[in-house]
């Protein structure tokens, strides 16, 4: 049980780990997101009733988290590994903690909890039961059995795995301050982020043109109603756009321009869009109960 | 007898959900063995990280055999009525005894049922009591068709060591369990409770919730001593940790040094909320030491040294945080951010927190003014008392609200007391917390609730019920500790002053329906007539309102009259509650409130104590036995006159001398009580009533009320009358039990 010495020996021993578990190992998407579960092979394969196992490295954005490259463990950019198990296997735990081992934590040095940490998203109008892991005190995976998606029930119930993948590998690497992390054996995290966070942070709180991001909202939105809204729903594309006005509430909020009250009235237009997607993609072949191919 | 032993074994489930599902799981099973009939001789459930267990001791073997007797049709009944009644009795004619009713002979079935296994009835009625376990949160999971907590992984049910066999959940009962998840491996068998537990403790579970506490508790207390420190106390936090470990072990982990200049309640607020950390503190000084203890679910190799480095890097991280907020707030004042409370929003028809500030500032003025206190410190406190909501400290931990202003507030150079009101005017917060009682903290604290109260009841969010989602109870109780605590004196205490209500309420209700201009003119036209009326009755209110503004809609008066008076209705209530609490009669309670209305809350407070201690006395007793019997006599005569005693005895009328003696006594008590309730010596004023004993003992001892002469009878029922009436000068005491 060697530790995964570098940034992408973690992701690499994730990916064989749960490819061995029969996980498709899927790619990011490739549309901003705040998080792994926005992945339509999440969201969107959580429903139904089809069988379903993926793994995955989502890069995720959440602008308001960004702090110019000047915090030890806050980025407003970084990795999730997102693994999706439907229906959960009744031995997942054990499943998840075989992923920890293969990674080089050893649950019989540490100190490993299952601490009730309830996981909700009111933009994707999704919530479940479960846990955040704690290794020494240290948050490193979110543990949930989904309960509803789009607001609808999930049957059968998936579990969903999240590990933060930096603060994952600055555990095992023994390093304090992200951009430290060895990326590889020659390159740090910093060499290929450190600039970018800097960047994006001036860009999230200062330079986003809000009258541009206001107007990408309503485009975005005004695109998913008209592909859900007919005949022929395309919900896939429909979904994309509902995961880009996500994304440019996320930079509005960041940049101050959203009051409390409106707040509210925002998430409630994004997951009116999630919803709509989602009962959009459970009339398609793939989300439908009768399987047509495959 | 033999025993029962039950264990759910489950993935982890929330800390703070555990003790209340033992408790419940044992209500359930309890119910339903006894339903059917199976007492026990003992019931303990426990609850940890990953199994609910009920343990029940000396149930019988089986259920008693009942025998039940259904009386049937007569001999000569027709056949059709002795077959339906074989039929639904389910015996046959053989089976059936006669008996003769001294009528004639009748059927008789008995059917006698015999007591089913206790092992048959556990597997039948456990599954049903387990759907019926009220989960403040479950979870639908894959193979189940019902709903858990988390997913179940195992039950074990043995009776007299046997398994009693069911399914629940898609999980077979039977007689294995589990031990620790990292430090015991593979299935453990098990068949009573007695070696259940041990086979658990061996398998590194500790099964009851009050060891692991105290492992906790005394490791903690043990490893702090060895460092010449003390465990600061925290209970919830106890019970938390003791939920999260099926094994505890206490380590000691270092705050770096460069952290123990941010406030101690930031630290320790994070290491408690993120971290569940206890902090220690150092007994000499009183102030919090750079260690702290954990509590892991593991005894590690090493010792726990890699667990305890991991936890300081966690906790470093976590107070980096913490440091980085408060050295970016201190980068501006308070005063800079009361603007930003333009952008929070309080409620949604209560306006923004800002709004609520300059409420409060007024309400603050009117207080002050009320009380005698000097307004200026006040106010300044209450402009920047919600300022501290807009930092980052407080956005992260909500609950250092007040004590994070009082920082800033200090750092700012306000002056100490503005600076203490800021962190005082949420006191007290609870049952065992401090009133305030410096004047500024007193006024800000008083107008910040105040506000709450009037605000939220305006808007018609009045608690009901159980649901009290704004802590109104709370701020309600507030205002009557801080009151009676500092023994202010809210309200004249001349029957002329305004009130309490009249001046404060209701001045303050004016804020309030401000804010409705514009949106609702009926509000705002009642409003105008309610405030010059305060004082007035509600009829003449209501004509006033109907001349004024004939457009007012009834609902929209009726709605802003009775909320002013239901939020004082509702501080009264929390009043009477504490009163009771503190041990007062409520009866003594309810005589005083009869008479006064909430004026001056120290001096009603002060009279029922006085009552409470003058009716423990033999005088009292008594004297509340003579008031009665004139009580009475008064109901009873004033009911067959049809009319009410009015008027003055006359002295004339007066013959046997033990009228002339009462009515002396009471001419010169009248006078006395007057006198000494004006000047609120309670105390003295129940003295001259003690005195009114003999002389009332004496009068209905001597004299017949209902004399043949009907002068004198009326004459006498006069001075009944006037006793009744000058013990009602002290509390109404026809309220009195006893």
């Amino acid at each position: 049980m060697a530790k995964a010495r570098t940034f992408q020996d973690l992701i690499l021993t994730l990916q064989n780990y749960w490819a061995a578990q029969g996980c498709l190992i899927l790619q990011p998407y490739d549309v901003e997101m705040g998080a792994g579960t926005f992945h339509p092979a999440t969201t969107l394969r959580a429903l139904g009733p089809r069988p379903w196992r993926a793994a995955y490295v989502q890069p995720s954005r959440r602008p308001k988290d960004g702090r110019y490259g000047e915090n030890p463990n806050r980025l407003q950019h970084y990795y999730q590994y997102q693994v999706i198990l439907k229906p959960a296997p009744k031995d997942v735990l054990d499943l998840y903690l075989g992923s920890i081992r293969a990674i080089g934590l050893d649950p019989d040095a540490h100190d490993i909890r299952f601490v009730e940490d309830d996981w909700e998203s009111p933009t994707l109008g999704a919530w479940g039961l479960g846990w955040e892991v704690w290794c020494d005190g240290m948050e490193i995976t979110q543990f949930t059995y989904f309960q509803q998606v789009g607001g609808i029930d999930c049957d059968p119930v998936s579990a969903e795995i999240t590990y933060g993948l930096e603060r994952l590998a600055m555990y095992v690497q023994n390093v304090e301050f992200v951009y430290d992390l060895a990326f590889n054996e020659r390159f740090r995290y910093g060499e290929v982020f450190h600039q970018s966070e800097r960047e994006f942070s001036a860009f999230n709180f200062e330079r986003a043109d809000t009258d541009i991001l206001f107007q990408h909202f309503k485009d975005a939105e005004k695109q998913c109603q008209e592909l859900v809204g007919g005949d022929g729903k395309l919900a896939l594309p429909a979904y994309d756009q509902c995961i880009k006005a996500s994304h440019c509430f996320n930079l509005l909020d960041a940049r101050g321009v959203i009051s409390v009250t409106e707040r509210a009235a925002y998430i409630g237009r994004v997951r009116a869009l999630a919803k709509a997607c989602c009962e959009a993609w459970l009339e398609t072949p793939m989300g439908d109960y009768t399987p047509r191919f495959g | 007898m033999p025993d029962l032993l039950l264990e759910l074994f489950s993935e982890e489930i929330p800390a703070r959900m555990q003790a209340q599902a033992a408790k419940d799981l044992e209500r359930l099973v309890v119910g339903a063995l006894s339903d059917r009939g199976l007492l026990f001789e003992g019931a303990k459930a426990f609850s940890g990280p990953r199994r609910l267990t009920l343990a029940i001791t000396g149930l019988p073997a089986r259920q008693p055999d009942v025998s039940e007797e259904k009386k049937g049709p007569r001999l000569n009944a027709p056949p059709k009525a002795i077959e339906g009644f074989l039929r639904s009795a389910g015996v046959t004619l053989e089976q059936c005894e006669r008996r003769d009713d001294g009528k004639g002979e009748f059927y008789v079935a008995v059917i006698a049922r015999k007591g089913r296994t206790t092992a048959e009835v556990l597997s039948e009625v456990l599954p049903e009591a387990f759907t019926r376990l009220p989960w403040p949160k479950s979870m639908r999971f894959p193979g189940s068709a019902v709903r858990w907590v988390r997913p179940l992984h195992g039950i074990v049910c043995t009776f007299d060591g046997e398994i009693v066999p069911f399914e629940f959940a898609c999980v077979t009962s039977g007689n294995t369990t589990w031990g620790h998840r990292f430090l015991s491996h593979g299935p453990l068998g098990v068949r009573r409770f007695e070696d259940y537990e041990k086979t658990l403790r061996d398998a590194h579970v500790i099964l009851d919730a009050d060891e692991r506490r105290e492992i906790i508790l005394h490791g903690a207390t043990q490893q702090a001593f060895a460092l010449g420190l003390d465990p600061i106390e925290d209970e919830g936090l106890l019970d938390e940790v003791a939920g999260l470990a099926e094994w505890p072990v206490v380590l000691i982990g270092t705050i770096e040094d460069r952290f123990m200049d941010v406030p101690a309640e930031i630290l320790q607020t994070s290491m408690r909320t993120h971290q569940k950390y206890f902090a220690l503190r150092d007994p000499g000084t009183g102030r919090m030491a750079a260690r702290f203890a954990l509590v892991s679910n593991m005894a590690a190799r090493d010792g726990g040294r890699e667990i305890v480095a991991g936890n300081e890097r966690v906790l470093r991280a976590r107070l980096s945080d913490a440091k980085f907020f408060w050295d970016q707030d201190r980068k501006r004042t308070l005063e800079s951010r009361v603007e930003d409370l333009k952008g929070i929003v309080f409620h949604a028809k209560l306006g923004t927190q800002y709004e609520r500030v300059e409420r409060i500032v007024a309400l603050v003025e009117l207080l002050a003014e009320r009380l005698g206190m000097d307004a200026t410190q006040a106010k300044r406190a209450a402009r920047l008392c919600k300022a501290d909501l807009t930092t980052g400290v407080v956005g992260e931990f909500p609950e250092l609200q007040g004590v994070m202003g009082r920082y800033y507030a200090l750092h700012d150079g306000e002056d100490a007391d503005v600076a203490d009101a800021i962190r005082d005017h949420y006191r007290p917060v609870g049952p065992g917390d401090h009133v305030p009682t410096a004047d500024p903290s007193v006024l800000v604290a008083m107008a910040d609730k105040l506000g709450q109260l009037v605000g939220f009841f305006a808007v018609g969010e009045k608690p009901s019920g159980s649901g009290d989602p704004f802590a109104l109870r709370r701020a309600a109780l507030g205002i009557v500790r801080i009151v009676l605590e500092n023994k202010l004196r809210v309200g004249g205490k001349d029957v002329n002053d305004e009130s309490f209500v009249e001046g404060v309420l209701w001045r303050h209700w004016d804020n309030v329906i401000e804010f409705y201009r514009g949106t609702d003119a009926d509000l705002l036209a009642a409003k105008k007539v309610i405030v010059e009326h305060r004082a007035g009755d509600r009829t003449a209110a209501k004509r006033a309102a109907d001349a004024r503004a004939p457009d007012t809609s009834p609902a929209g008066w009726e709605n802003s009259w009775n909320t002013a008076n239901d939020v004082e209705a509702f501080i009264t209530e929390r009043l009477k509650v504490a009163l009771r609490e503190r041990g007062m009669r409520h009866d003594a309670v309810e005589s005083v409130f009869g008479l006064e209305r909430m004026n001056d809350l120290v001096g009603i407070v002060a009279r029922i104590e006085a009552l409470q201690n003058f009716l423990k006395t033999d005088e009292g007793s008594n004297l509340l036995a003579g008031y009665k019997r004139a009580a009475n006599i008064l109901k009873a005569e004033e009911k067959k006159d049809k009319r009410s005693v009015e008027g003055r005895p006359d002295p004339a009328l007066l013959h046997l001398p033990e009228e002339k003696s009462l009515a002396n006594a009471l001419s010169a008590a009248e006078t006395s009580i007057v006198g000494d309730i004006q000047a609120e010596k309670f105390v003295e004023a129940m003295g001259v009533m003690a005195k009114l004993r003999a002389p009332v003992d004496a009068f209905f001892d001597k004299v017949k009320v209902n004399d043949d002469d009907p002068a004198i009878r009326a004459n006498r029922l006069k001075l009944l009358a006037r006793l009744r009436a000058t013990l009602h000068l002290v509390a109404d005491f026809s309220k009195i039990e006893g």
